[in-house]
C-alpha cells in the first residue's frame, strides 16, 4: 500500500515536472508544475511531515503558482512563443554535457551509500506544535530575519513593478 | 523504510529543472525551472529530516519556502519591469552587456 502510494506520487511529481519543462506555452507549463507540487506534498505526507505537506499545498501549489499564472496571463507575450527561438541549441549541448555526468554521479552515490534505515517516527514528528516549538526556540533568529527579508522583498517588488522608475 | 527512492526523485526533479533552465529561453519558463529546482532541494531536506528524525530539516524547509515566496515576488516584478521596457520575454534577446 505504502509502495503503491509512493510510486503514484513519485511518477506524478517527475512526470509533471518533465511536462512543465517540455510543453511550449508557459501557462501549460505552470499548470503541469502545479501537479508536480501537489504530488510532492503527497511524498511529504509519506515522510511523516504533515505540516510541510500542508505548507507545500497552501504556499507553493497555491500562493506562488497563482502569482506566476497571474503574471503569465498578464504578460500574454508573443515574442517567446513556440517556434520563435524558445529553445537554445547551445544550451541543449551544455545541458547534456553538464547534467548527464552530474546525474550519473548523484544517482550512483545515492544507491551506493550506506544510509541508515529510517526508524519509526515519534508520534508528534512533523506536526504543527512540534514545528512551532522548533521554529520559536532553535530557529528563532533565522525566523525573525526571514520576516525582515519578506518585508524587503515586498517593498522591492512594489518598487520594481511600478509604472515609472525615476 | 528506504530513503533512496525519495532522494532519487529529488535528483530527477533537480536535473529536469536545471535542463529546463539551460534549454528554454522564455523568461517565465526559466522562472518555473528555478522553482522546480528549489522544490527538489525541499524534498531532499524533508527526506533527510525524516531519516535522522530531526526537525531541523523541516525548519530549514520552512525557511526555504519563505525564501521562494520572496524570490518569486521580486523575480516576477523584474520580469514585468523588463517586459515593460523591452517588449520581449526572450532571454537571448537581452544581451546588451555582451561585448
Amino acid at each position: 500500500m505504502h509502495d503503491a502510494l509512493f510510486w503514484l506520487c513519485a511518477s506524478l511529481a517527475v512526470g509533471g515536472a518533465a511536462l512543465a519543462m517540455l510543453r511550449r506555452e508557459p501557462l501549460k507549463c505552470a499548470l503541469s508544475l502545479v501537479t508536480s507540487f501537489v504530488a510532492l506534498a503527497g511524498l511529504y505526507f509519506q515522510l511523516k511531515s504533515p505540516f510541510p505537506a500542508v505548507l507545500q499545498i497552501l504556499l507553493y501549489a497555491g500562493a506562488i503558482m497563482v502569482l506566476i499564472v497571474f503574471v503569465i496571463m498578464f504578460l500574454n507575450d508573443e515574442s517567446a512563443a513556440p517556434g520563435k527561438g524558445d529553445l537554445s541549441r547551445g544550451g541543449l549541448v551544455f545541458a547534456v554535457l553538464l547534467l548527464v555526468p552530474l546525474g550519473w554521479v548523484l544517482i550512483r552515490a545515492i544507491w551506493n551509500a550506506d544510509w541508515p534505515m529510517m526508524r519509526a517516527a515519534p508520534e508528534d514528528f512533523g506536526t504543527v506544535p512540534a514545528m512551532g516549538e522548533k521554529l520559536f526556540t532553535t530557529w528563532l533568529y533565522p525566523f525573525e530575519v526571514l520576516s525582515l527579508l519578506l518585508l524587503a522583498a515586498m517593498a522591492g517588488a512594489v518598487l520594481l513593478a511600478k509604472k515609472r522608475l525615476d | 523504510m528506504d530513503p533512496r527512492p525519495y532522494l532519487t526523485v529529488a535528483v530527477l526533479l533537480f536535473l529536469l529543472g536545471a535542463a529546463g533552465f539551460l534549454v528554454r529561453r522564455n523568461m517565465l519558463v526559466l522562472f518555473l525551472a528555478v522553482e522546480l529546482m528549489l522544490n527538489a532541494a525541499g524534498l531532499a531536506l524533508i527526506t533527510f529530516a525524516r531519516m535522522h528524525l530531526s526537525m531541523d530539516g523541516e525548519a530549514l524547509f520552512f525557511i526555504m519556502l519563505a525564501l521562494a515566496a520572496a524570490e518569486s515576488a521580486v523575480g516576477l516584478a523584474m520580469v514585468i519591469a523588463i517586459y515593460r521596457n523591452r517588449h520581449t520575454l526572450n532571454a537571448d534577446k537581452l544581451d546588451d552587456l555582451r561585448g
